[in-house]
């Protein structure tokens, strides 16, 4: 493919943004390097006084435990400190709400799409004020009815708020994206007959997938990446990974913790990046979705 | 689509705001007008034979009975709002009077809980936002300036700071800018002083936690604004070449108009965005140095004693606030909706 006129540059430029570019890659992707080979390392050459470089070499884990790399920190972590029963956790709470909020976003969500009326712009309008607000500031409100029912730390709970915080996000990005299937795919097919809901069953949702599989991949980061609702609403046995990293650094005192909390932070990373490999494109489109249109 | 139909196709998606997004706000509202009850405290008188003394004692039966007569609390009003904890009514008067000028004032007024966090959540929104957005249009232009094979793998590990979650990628930094930390060492090396610590100066720790939030929402404006560089319109870019425009004012008239729309949408969100600023100073362990709205709550709201109440005040105000933020872009949206169906 022969390069657009209009996209030749002169070379000092070139040079300028590629270096730029580098030294950027470079501060997107060291703090993950660095962090995932100290995760094999001890807390002694992770973190050293003496010498930066020991974190590389590690000589202070040569001695301690015979090897070059350490599997201490991960042993630790998912077997001592049970970050295995966090993780079981995470993977019920993500999958219940992906699937939860996916199908009542997209029901929801064709609804305003398709409806003319005064109300859905209203309701649009109040989930975007949602959307806005902090999570931190609803959990206040559930604490004190929670407890009094008896509906505080159990896992079903977290999920279904978990569902209703991300309802404005997933309502907005499927409504944009209904809007761009044809009125008259699902017009047609009433005409020939069927009811509403029978028209969105067989013509809409076959043609749906893409969008949703898009809404679907920021459910899921919402929800794996969540901590305010799950620190504050599970107890301790039915804590998810990421108040399990964050009660791993209220107990550092003990020698060795922080490797468990290093550790399982790499193990929290590797899916992301797993996911980032295969849905690349689909998180690239979902994120200019709603600016390209303006 | 008739009413009937609208209702049933959003009924569980609006059950499940209106259950867990409205009521608990409304919950938090009246949280935030009742206090706690004090404990009931009685006289008792002990007399013995060298006379009496009267003492003072919990009635735990009496302070029972009416927490469980009145489950709520006791109605304070704006009492809690206006507490030494919140907008501290009472003492701003005495704190001007004792000032020596407003900036003086200030630098009292940031030591009260509230407006210390909300200076500390305005700066970071307004620091992050702008730096994030230059920086994701540098890294756009430069995605944009490779050739196509090394875009994709560019674009993976530019993803990856904003995919990250946020008090994981903070914890990264957190330990790299440790005393014992690589950056830290470099850090303390640069500055020439071995006993330099983030963790004890506030404004090192404020910068530490702008750049953790720059780092992670810039990859965001990136991929905003590489989208947008696909979509410059090309007929008008050659025919102002041919016209005799040049590079500066080809990106002047036609590449710059073109991704206004997208800054302004680009920072909409991420204002949103900042301002519910959290994780960071859960990472960074920063509670001591700054604090946020979003953190203040849910410091009260953890720990030993619960405060109900002081967490609900500070979350209508953050509510408060966000719509206050919005508001602007609320009403353009109903005006131009306005537009639309006339």
């Amino acid at each position: 493919m022969t390069t657009r006129l209009a996209d030749r540059r002169p070379p000092t430029l070139q040079f300028a943004l590629t270096t730029f570019l580098v030294l950027w890659l470079v501060v997107a992707a060291f703090p993950f390097l660095w962090t995932l080979w100290g995760s094999f390392k001890v807390e002694g050459d992770f973190f050293s006084k003496a010498d930066w470089t020991r974190a590389l070499t590690g000589p202070l884990t040569r001695s301690e435990t015979g090897g070059a790399f350490t599997f201490g920190g991960y042993h630790g972590a998912w077997l001592q400190e049970e970050f295995w029963r966090a993780a079981l956790n995470t993977a019920i709470v993500v999958v219940c709400v992906v699937c939860i909020s996916l199908t009542f976003g997209t029901l929801g969500g064709y609804a305003l799409a398709r409806s003319p009326y005064r109300y859905a712009f209203w309701l649009l309008l109040v989930a975007l004020v949602f959307r806005a607000m902090p999570p931190v500031t609803l959990v206040s409100g559930y604490l004190l009815p929670f407890y009094q029912w008896n509906l505080w730390g159990h896992l079903p709970t977290a999920i279904i708020v978990l569902v209703a915080i991300n309802q404005p996000f997933t309502l907005w990005m499927l409504t944009s994206f209904f809007r761009n299937i044809p009125k008259d795919l699902d017009e047609s097919a009433m005409v020939d007959g069927c009811s509403r809901f029978q028209a969105f069953r067989h013509v809409i949702i076959p043609v749906m997938w893409p969008g949703v599989i898009t809404t679907g991949l920021f459910s899921f980061l919402l929800a794996y990446n969540d901590f305010a609702v799950t620190a504050m609403l599970l107890s301790k046995e039915n804590q998810t990974m990421i108040p399990k990293i964050a009660s791993f650094l209220g107990t550092t005192q003990t020698k060795g913790n922080v490797m468990f909390a290093v550790s399982s932070v790499v193990s929290v990373t590797a899916p992301l990046f797993v996911l980032v490999m295969f849905f690349q494109r689909q998180i690239v489109s979902g994120l200019t979705a709603g600016a390209v249109k303006g | 689509m008739k009413h009937r139909t609208f209702l049933w196709f959003i009924l569980p998606s609006a059950t499940a705001m209106l259950l867990f997004i409205a009521l608990p706000i409304v919950s938090v509202l009246i949280q935030s007008v009742y206090a706690p009850h004090p404990q009931v405290i009685r006289e008792v008188e002990n007399c013995n034979v060298f006379g009496c003394t009267t003492s003072t004692a919990v009635d735990q039966e009496a302070t029972r009975a009416l927490r469980e007569a009145e489950p709520m609390g006791r109605f304070v009003g704006t009492g809690i709002y206006t507490d030494r904890n919140h907008l501290a009514a009472r003492e701003l008067g005495p704190l001007w009077s004792v000032s020596a000028g407003l900036g003086d004032f200030l630098g009292k007024l940031l030591n009260l809980p509230f407006y210390g966090a909300l200076a500390f959540t305005l700066t970071y929104t307004a620091v992050v936002t702008p730096m994030a957005i230059i920086l994701g249009f540098l890294i756009a232009l430069g995605v944009n300036a490779l050739p196509r094979a090394f875009r994709g793998p560019t674009i993976f590990v530019s993803l990856l700071p904003m995919i990250v979650t946020p008090l994981v990628g903070a914890l990264i930094l957190f330990w790299m800018v440790d005393a014992r930390g690589v950056l830290g060492a470099a850090i303390q090396a640069m500055a020439g002083n071995p006993d330099l610590s983030i963790k004890a100066s506030t404004p090192l720790m404020w910068a530490m936690i702008m750049v953790y939030g720059i780092w992670s929402t810039s990859p965001f404006a990136f991929v905003v604004y590489y989208a947008g560089l696909q979509t410059v319109p090309q007929d008008t870019l050659e025919s102002a070449m041919i016209d005799g425009a040049s590079r500066w004012e080809r990106i002047r008239y036609v590449v710059i108009p073109h991704l206004v729309p997208l800054t302004t949408f680009m920072a909409l969100i991420k204002i949103m965005d900042n301002f519910r600023v959290f994780e960071p100073i859960v990472s960074f362990n920063a509670g001591a140095h700054a604090q946020s709205l979003s953190y203040f709550i849910y410091s009260d709201l953890g720990g030993e004693t619960r405060l109900l109440s002081s967490a609900a005040a500070t979350s209508v105000l953050t509510i408060a606030g966000v719509i206050l933020l919005l508001s602007p872009v609320l009403v353009r949206t109903w005006q131009s909706f306005g537009k639309g169906a006339a």
